[in-house]
């Protein structure tokens, strides 16, 4: 069991860490007001970036990155953070279901395809190489990792490089995906649909594929409660048991028997041993308890608010405050209504290059759904600027915060890294946390083919940064030839 | 900044990560303290928080102590003694 924070570092956050923390909420709550005070609808941004400041807060105090559920699963045999992710994947199942049956569900299931394994196993690699998945990174460089800092800037390039270039890689595109989107009457004209390989993608693949949870799949959703209880039951909470009974059995199991020397156990030592393996780490239990909690309030908090100004969409807000410039060809911007990452980050990074001069907008993409809003009044950019700012706050309470330059390999592994994962996460349509983290919970069962692909790629990632590793230690020689 | 790796006295060993994040910390800690005979020290210094729940696991699992700690600055000084 693992203490995370020890008796004298308490009593230095006393001293040193808790104002600083307290200034940093301050700031927070200051300009919150003056937000209010400029239009009271920005509520809808300011949800999002509080939920945005929890999520943060959670994930530095549990540590809780799901890069690290796949990679140091393979890399050093720790269970810790598949554990802590299952666990949170049950409390969020949990509220979520709750949410749904009250009405105030935002979370519509992913169209399922090769694209997701082949997407997920490409952000799966890259994460192995910038220390982190997507909030992973956010919360870092919360920390003052500014490697991480790196891995979020490529992340946000690539996706917009992504999804709006065109050019000699389009002619890799398969005919029948160009043929559909041309054929496509419900997409406008200014997207230009038949060039760019990720609008083919897109009309011409993506959407002729299905969507739907577990529950409409097999044709139990004519009862809200009995669609809920079979996508809660089968999509979320077994699965979940099933992945802790095979991490106890291949990872906690060995050492923990040989620890208690019990050479045959009963099943009431093997319950005490998987409770032992829950709460190995309680700061990640904790975090994990508390994530899903936060994650499932969110989706009802988004919910309750749209049905309070009457919209759909916060592009809609948007324009009632005269703030059109940003919005998509449909007036909509991107605004999940639950814990997504990596679109906000596709728009930061378009809003620059459309800064710069580049046209943007002549894509699906962020042509005709999601827009390019000022960052200043993108919702759920907010949302990633609060995880930075929550775990600043909580590593600044533990006297934790510090901030890091990354030597010459990590800068390259996080521009490379971070590319990888801006390319993977649009392919996939999400990271670990829209694609998987909120997929599973809500009864889309496609979310565990995320983190099937994901595992894949770590897992690849894992050998070849293994390799490097000991090419590294060997090349120095000496005692460092480990 | 390179990871040093030293003996500095008989069954005494320093290892400093400082600079890396996940993973290099937890597996650079796994390739020291394979090194290491049963009884000696290595002296860790890390300053990427996360890395320190995987070498805490580690050691949990290994059954390797971790006799010390000093934490503060964003910087983690353990005394892990191999068992």
């Amino acid at each position: 069991m693992s203490a995370a924070v020890g008796p004298s570092s308490v009593a230095a956050a006393r001293h040193g860490g808790l104002p600083k923390a307290l200034a940093l909420a301050g700031v927070g709550v200051l300009a919150s007001i003056v937000a209010l005070s400029i239009d009271t609808r920005l509520s809808y941004l300011l949800l999002y970036a509080w939920f945005g400041i929890g999520y943060g807060l959670l994930l530095q105090y549990g540590r809780f990155c799901m890069a690290s559920a796949v990679r140091d699963l393979f890399a050093v045999r720790v269970p810790r953070m598949a554990v802590g992710m299952m666990i949170a994947v049950a409390l969020y199942a949990l509220v979520s279901a709750a949410v749904t049956l009250a009405g105030f569900g935002t979370v519509d299931p992913d169209p399922v395809g090769w694209h997701i394994l082949i997407g997920a196993a490409i952000f799966g690699f890259g994460m192995v190489f910038t220390g982190g998945c997507a909030s992973g990174s956010l919360y870092k460089a919360g920390e003052g990792n500014v490697g991480s800092m790196l891995v979020i800037v490529a992340i946000s390039l690539s996706q917009a490089v992504v999804v709006s270039a065109g050019g000699w890689f389009d002619r890799l595109v398969p005919a029948s995906w160009t043929a559909i989107a041309a054929a496509d009457q419900d997409v406008p004209a200014e997207v230009t649909v038949t060039q760019g390989w990720f609008d083919q993608f897109t009309a011409g693949y993506l959407w002729t594929l299905d969507a739907a949870t577990l529950a409409e799949r097999i044709g139990l959703d004519g009862s809200p409660v009995v669609a809920v209880a079979v996508n809660t039951l089968f999509v979320a909470l077994m699965p979940v048991l099933l992945l802790l009974a095979l991490l106890y059995a291949v990872y906690f199991r060995p050492g923990y028997m040989r620890r208690a020397k019990i050479a045959s156990p009963t099943l009431r030592q093997h319950l005490a041993g998987l409770w032992a393996m829950c709460t190995a780490s309680r700061n990640t239990a904790w975090a994990g308890i508390g994530l899903g909690l936060l994650a499932g309030a969110h989706v009802w908090a988004i919910g309750m608010l749209r049905a309070h100004y009457g919209i759909e969409n916060f592009g809609q807000l948007l324009a009632a405050m005269d703030h059109r410039s940003g919005l998509s060809l449909r007036g909509t911007v991107f605004d999940p209504g639950y814990w997504y990452i990596t679109t906000q980050e596709a728009q930061w990074g378009a809003w620059v290059l459309e800064s710069l001069g580049l046209s943007m907008r002549d894509n699906v993409y962020f042509g005709m759904f999601n827009g390019i809003p000022n960052p200043l009044l993108n919702a759920p950019g907010f949302m990633s600027i609060g995880i930075i700012v929550g775990a600043a706050m909580m590593a600044l309470l533990r006297q934790e915060f510090k901030w890091k330059l990354p030597n010459l390999e990590g800068a390259v592994f996080a521009l490379i890294g971070g590319t990888l994962m801006g390319i993977g996460a649009r392919v996939a349509k999400g990271c670990n946390i829209g694609a998987f983290f909120s997929t599973v919970t809500n009864g889309d069962p496609s979310g565990w083919l995320f983190l099937l692909g994901m595992a894949a790629g770590a897992w690849v990632g894992v050998k070849l940064f293994a390799w490097w590793v000991d090419w590294q230690a060997a090349r120095q020689g000496g005692d460092l030839t480990l | 900044m390179a990871v040093t790796f030293n003996q500095t006295a008989p069954g005494k060993w320093t290892l400093d990560v400082r600079g890396y994040a996940c993973p290099q910390p937890q597996m650079y800690t796994k390739k020291a303290l394979q090194k290491l005979a049963s009884g000696d020290e290595l002296m860790l210094v890390f300053d990427n928080p996360s890395s320190g729940e995987s070498i805490q696991a580690m050691c949990d699992s290994d059954g390797n102590d971790i006799v010390e700690r000093v934490d503060g600055g964003g910087s983690f000084s353990w005394t892990i003694r191999k068992t």
